[in-house]
């Protein structure tokens, strides 16, 4: 059985399990709470549409050379800076981030900066922020999120040097 | 395709019946959307006059499949926001993901991101979910960076097969302190932006 498919069951057996719980509390609540969210749902497939589809064309044109040659192992903290602005300005979407911090570990990228990379991307990377965060939450609270995770990338990587790993 | 959703469906009667959970107000399409939809042409138009026709359907067909495979997810993620929305009781939930919630808020927060299933199309409308039925920002904070930074699924789907088992568990473990502290710092920071505002979070609804 792949992962993906694990997963795709834990999450429908969660689906379930809560759903259960609200139709012990009555129908009526279940459904009102199968309306909204299929209501969500409705609301946010244009946008999932427009990002999921059209994401492969960003991700096809980001200069991915340019990004890797920024983290090598003695570009510092400033390769770590870069990293973090890279990471954030890099597409969402499960695999671009990892893909370009494999190919930068791969041309002999440093740890923390490939590190400080794949945290970045993985808490405040635009297209997922402007994609998945801000239809479903407060914009507010959205900022807010992106605007605190800023030092953690850096300090993700101030841990990786002086453990040495990964 | 975008013109299907523009309008707000604000059912007046949905809000009539049954409990009284406060209703997250659904966003028209707005200028997010409009960024990442003129990056898109923009790109799709470079790579056109790089590869050719070629290059764009082939990514078009790609990216359509994908879009399909996930659909049933974002599915299944808003209903587990609406149901839990609806199930978790807003009165113990202040209380143990409340503002006065503390460090065991934060940690409540973080193994929450940690378990969650899915990906954005759970995480997102869950956290919201939590919002509504009175997390704070710190422990909601907690919760997302929890789930983009430890949760498995990413990891096991896409990280440990692309950049290998070694960078990613030195990652993760790197990574376990970060919720806590990211929505610490969070807390630290709300209450002094928004000193008066500390239980008016119903503003932030929309």
């Amino acid at each position: 059985m792949s992962a993906a498919l694990l997963i795709d069951l834990i999450l429908w057996a969660s689906v379930a399990g809560v759903g259960y719980i609200a139709y012990r509390r009555g129908p009526k609540v279940m459904t009102a709470s199968l309306r909204e969210g299929s209501w969500d749902f409705i609301n946010i497939v244009p946008r999932i549409a427009v990002g999921v589809i059209g994401s492969g064309y960003i991700a096809a044109v980001i200069p991915q050379e340019i990004i890797t040659g920024w983290l090598g192992p003695n570009s510092g903290w400033l390769g770590v800076a870069t990293a973090v602005v890279a990471g954030a300005a890099t597409p969402g979407g499960p695999v671009v981030g990892f893909s370009i911090g494999a190919v930068a570990l791969k041309a002999g990228g440093g740890a923390p900066q490939v590190l400080a990379y794949v945290i970045a991307w993985a808490l405040f990377a635009f297209q997922r922020l402007l994609l998945w965060e801000i239809p479903f939450m407060p914009a507010r609270f959205v900022w807010f999120r992106a605007a605190v995770s800023i030092p953690f990338p850096f300090l993700a990587a101030a841990i990786a040097m002086v453990i040495g790993k990964p | 395709m975008s013109d299907l959703s523009l309008k707000d469906p604000a059912e007046p009667d949905e809000t009539a019946e049954g409990e009284p959970a406060p209703r997250r107000k659904r966003k028209p399409i707005g200028w997010s959307l409009i960024t990442i939809g003129v990056l898109v042409l923009i790109s799709a138009a470079l790579v056109w006059r790089r590869d050719g026709i070629e290059g764009v359907t082939e990514i078009l067909t790609h990216d359509v499949t994908l879009f399909g495979g996930i659909l049933p997810r974002v599915l299944a993620g808003c209903l587990l926001g609406a149901f839990i929305a609806e199930i978790l009781p807003h009165d113990k939930v202040s209380r143990s993901l409340g503002a006065d919630s503390g460090l065991k808020g934060l940690l409540i927060g973080t193994a929450f991101g940690a378990i969650l299933p899915g990906g954005p199309f759970t995480a997102y409308p869950v956290a919201s979910a939590l919002l509504t039925v009175g997390a704070d920002f710190g422990a909601t904070i907690a919760m997302v960076v929890s789930w983009t930074l430890i949760g498995y699924g990413r990891a096991v789907a896409w990280e440990l097969p692309i950049m290998g088992a070694d960078f990613t568990l030195w990652r993760i473990a790197i990574s376990l302190p970060l919720p806590v502290l990211a929505g610490a710092f969070g807390r630290f920071v709300y209450v002094r932006m928004y000193p008066a505002k500390k239980l008016a979070k119903k503003d932030d609804a929309e």
